[in-house]
């Protein structure tokens, strides 16, 4: 076990918890087209997001004992787990994005953190700071295209691709989890600025937004 | 518009998501106080301003965030190519001034403005 400190960010006490988009809900609404939309927006709101740097073939070893995914080494990847709630994306040579269902990002961190010992590694709870934003419907490839000045197209953007890039001047993780699912992983900061674009860009296709 | 192959990435990106950075394979010196002060005041203060081919390092600030090589030439502003930190380049202003090869031009060659 290494020595680092670590504390549980989520606690048992009554303190209310917002999702970054509770703010733009009331600000901004959240449209209903109901069969009309041609594209479906919801917020995978409190998952556990983790950053792991350090070592592939060290952090690969730890990662397929604890969460039996192993470690995209491939730029760009993106892999799952049968369930499809748990992930790891490749973001750079030395760093991945671990995103769990909400609540199994401390047990996971510790879990990492027994086996690592005293490798070279660091590991990072991220989940305050950023939020999931899903997009589905047959226009979802269109949005994105407004958007995003990566290529969407299927040739050049194959399911189990992740990238990070440039989502209307604002940072954000484009990845594309399954064939009709799209993911943005936006910055806390950044979530109300994102969620109106998409809904200016979204309205032309009768955007349905799901709370 | 640049579209640059980031050597980490492994594929070509927008030009929006790069930042440059200046000349590249700048070495600090090993012994700083055993510089004279034109030598330090190089090292901090003076650099290459090459009509042609000029190497610079460019990170890919909004992707991976890693820093890469480029060789860049700085009046067609083409960029001829891409390399990770610590390796060398393969084009150079004087292998330039040869008539060029075909097999110098690899997939990673960056695309014309
Ligand atoms: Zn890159």
């Amino acid at each position: 076990m290494s020595n680092a400190v670590t504390f549980d960010t989520r606690t048992d006490t009554a303190i209310p918890v917002e999702s970054p988009l509770a703010f733009s809900y009331r600000q901004s609404g959240a449209p209903r087209a109901g069969s009309s939309s041609r594209v479906q927006l919801r917020e995978r709101a409190m998952l556990g997001h983790l950053i792991l740097r350090g070592g592939a073939i060290v952090l690969d070893e730890a990662v397929r004992d604890v969460l039996g995914i192993s470690l995209p080494g491939k730029p760009q990847a993106l892999v799952q787990d049968t369930s499809g709630e748990r992930s790891i994306q490749w973001l750079s040579p030395d760093e991945w994005l671990v995103i769990v269902p909400g609540g199994e990002e401390f047990p996971l961190e510790t879990q990492l953190r027994e086996r690592l010992g005293n490798s070279h590694y660091a590991i990072s709870d991220v989940s305050g700071g950023q939020t999931a934003l899903e997009i589905t419907g047959e226009a979802a490839r269109e949005l994105l295209m407004k958007a995003v000045i990566y290529d969407v197209h299927p040739s050049n953007f194959p399911v189990g691709k992740g990238v990070t890039t440039v989502f209307a001047k604002a940072t954000t993780i484009l990845r594309r989890p399954s064939e009709e699912r799209w993911e943005l992983v936006v910055r806390r900061s950044f979530a109300d600025y994102c969620y109106r674009w998409l809904l200016d860009a979204a309205a032309e296709y009768s955007v349905n937004v799901e709370q | 518009m640049f579209y640059i192959y980031c050597p980490y990435c492994g594929e070509h990106r927008e030009e929006e998501e790069f930042h440059p950075k200046g000349q590249a394979h700048i070495e600090r010196p090993k012994d700083p106080e055993a510089c004279s002060d034109e030598e330090w005041g190089n090292y901090l203060f003076f650099r290459n301003n090459p009509r042609g081919v000029h190497h610079e390092m460019w990170v890919h600030a909004v992707g991976c965030r890693k820093f890469f090589n480029v060789t860049r030439h700085t009046v067609s502003y083409e960029i001829l190519e891409t390399y990770k930190m610590g390796e060398q380049p393969s084009i150079t202003a004087d292998s330039q001034k040869q008539p060029r090869e075909p097999a110098a031009v690899s997939h990673q060659e960056g695309v014309r403005a």
